[in-house]
């Protein structure tokens, strides 16, 4: 690896708390401080802060910023409210995800897209590739916005008493701008299958926010049990359950590619694809072994023909099961079926359940 | 006496028999272990080649034999509890080894050089 690990504005401080890091999306991100199991039952039972400055923000102003942002995004955003968040893809003509991504309506001309660190640069790429003929302005904004997300049963309470931040009339999925005095985002997101919220900041705010939540108590989370806690609700990771090689509809995410709207990138491939109806289909595995099923391991059938792959898999560490995300033949997809996993030198019998082990507590 | 791989497995050797784990520095660094994947007694185990896995929360890890030979106990006190690795690995050793060739002994690392590959690699 030749290119340097990017920082976010709060790597000092995770490394004076001890903080195991790894190079993630390319920057030198926290993976666990007192540990994934801590962090993850901290999330689970009261609060917990991540650092997600990593993630890359991309403003879409201009006359044409509804029109233009719908096509390159699945959902709908005709009509969307001011101070509303919602959750899509941009997909490739063939139906495959460049990325999946937050749009924050800031109003009709002025729309705040937030993607995923790994894809920022082919992100920016592809949007400022298809915006010819359309009256809109593109700002990657990634190296000016801080990001926290503070989730958690107690995360409301804590933004109030901690950071003086009244989040109690935020919906799921709303968000609001505060000026203080420079802008501030703070919506009711997250990735973690509990109530929570997304901060963007400034580098300045969001250290000053950082230190005061660590001195208050709130446990700080790294980048290991995020990806267990959006696991077991069932959330897809981009890489794993999301690729240019895997559609929205085999993710099971139909529901937020809108295939009624006029048009978007992509939409004639899913549309097909839903009269068809896909060859592979994301499905929750569960087994009753001894054996953690992990990225990448095979999915066999009951005759041992491989069937598919493991996307996500871990001793699920709140619910003390071993499960997994699997990409498998769309056939072998209900409830219910028996299939297996290679784990290393054995072959382990597992079931398909339901990928939402975890049901989710948001605040509807 | 007590020998090291560079892959973090450690033979500690008694007479013929070598009871292989994982050193301290891996158990740290690995951090919770959930589950200690091992084979089966007989099972022949092969000098620098692996024999099972040791998994955290975060992922699986390959255990490779210091040592080769015939498996004469596997530590069943892991399949309950695997976090006795965490909590005193050297004791806690996973397999229990009647070593076919003692000479291999040789070409491991000596404690002082396992402790000076770890301090290479917190860096």
């Amino acid at each position: 690896m030749s290119e340097e690990l990017k920082k976010t504005c709060l790597h000092d401080l995770h490394v004076g708390l001890g903080a195991l890091m790894n190079p993630f999306g390319g920057f030198d991100m926290p993976i666990q401080y007192a540990g994934i199991e801590e962090e993850h039952r901290a999330v689970r039972s009261a609060v917990g802060v991540f650092d997600v400055s990593h993630m890359g923000e991309v403003a879409v102003t201009g006359p044409d910023a509804t029109k233009f942002v719908n096509h390159i995004f699945t959902h709908d955003i005709r009509g969307l409210e001011q101070g509303k968040v919602i959750y899509g893809m941009m997909l490739y003509p063939e139906g495959g995800v460049v990325d999946d991504l937050l749009v924050y309506e800031r109003g009709d001309d002025d729309y705040f897209l937030v993607i995923n660190a790994s894809n920022i640069d082919k992100d920016v790429d592809w949007i400022n590739s298809h915006a010819e003929g359309y009256d809109v302005t593109i700002d990657n904004q990634s190296d000016m916005w801080a990001e926290l997300a503070v989730q958690g049963p107690d995360s409301e309470r804590t933004l109030r008493d901690v950071l003086g931040i009244d989040g109690s009339a935020l919906g799921f999925y709303t968000f609001e701008t505060l000026n203080s005095p420079d802008p501030l985002i703070v919506s009711r997101t997250g990735y973690t299958g509990e109530d929570g919220f997304e901060i963007y900041a400034s580098a300045d705010v969001i250290r000053r926010y950082w230190q005061k939540l660590i001195d208050a108590g709130v446990a700080p989370c790294g980048l290991g049990c995020r990806d267990t806690l959006r696991f077991e609700a069932g959330l897809p990771l981009y890489g794993d359950e999301l690729s240019a090689e895997i559609t929205p509809l085999e993710a099971g995410l139909g529901i937020f590619v809108k295939t009624d709207k006029d048009e978007f990138i992509g939409r004639e491939a899913i549309a097909a694809q839903k009269q068809e109806g896909p060859r592979r289909k994301i499905v929750g595995l569960e087994l009753k072994a001894q054996a953690i099923p992990r990225h990448g391991y095979e999915v066999l059938d009951s005759e041992g023909n491989v069937v598919g792959a493991v996307t996500t898999g871990y001793h699920s560490i709140s619910l003390d099961r071993n499960i997994a995300m699997a990409l498998v033949d769309a056939r072998l997809a209900s409830l219910g079926t028996e299939l297996q996993v290679r784990v290393r030198r054995k072959v382990f019998p597992a079931i398909v359940v339901k990928k939402r082990f975890y049901t989710p507590n948001y605040k509807k | 006496m007590l020998y090291y791989l560079p892959t973090h497995e450690y033979a500690r050797v008694e007479g013929n028999i070598a009871y292989v784990g994982i050193s301290e520095f891996a158990a740290r660094q690995l951090g919770n272990v959930v589950y200690v994947d091992m084979p089966e007694a007989d099972d022949d185990v092969v000098k620098g080649e692996d024999f099972g896995a040791i998994e955290s929360v975060k992922a699986a890890s390959d255990l490779y034999s210091p040592v080769s030979g015939a498996v004469v106990e596997i530590n069943e006190n892991l399949i309950d509890n695997p976090r006795l690795v965490n909590e005193d690995p050297m004791n806690n050793w996973i397999i229990k080894v009647e070593m076919s060739d003692p000479s291999e002994l040789d070409s491991l690392l000596s404690p002082d050089d396992y402790q000076k590959l770890c301090e290479s690699e917190k860096h």
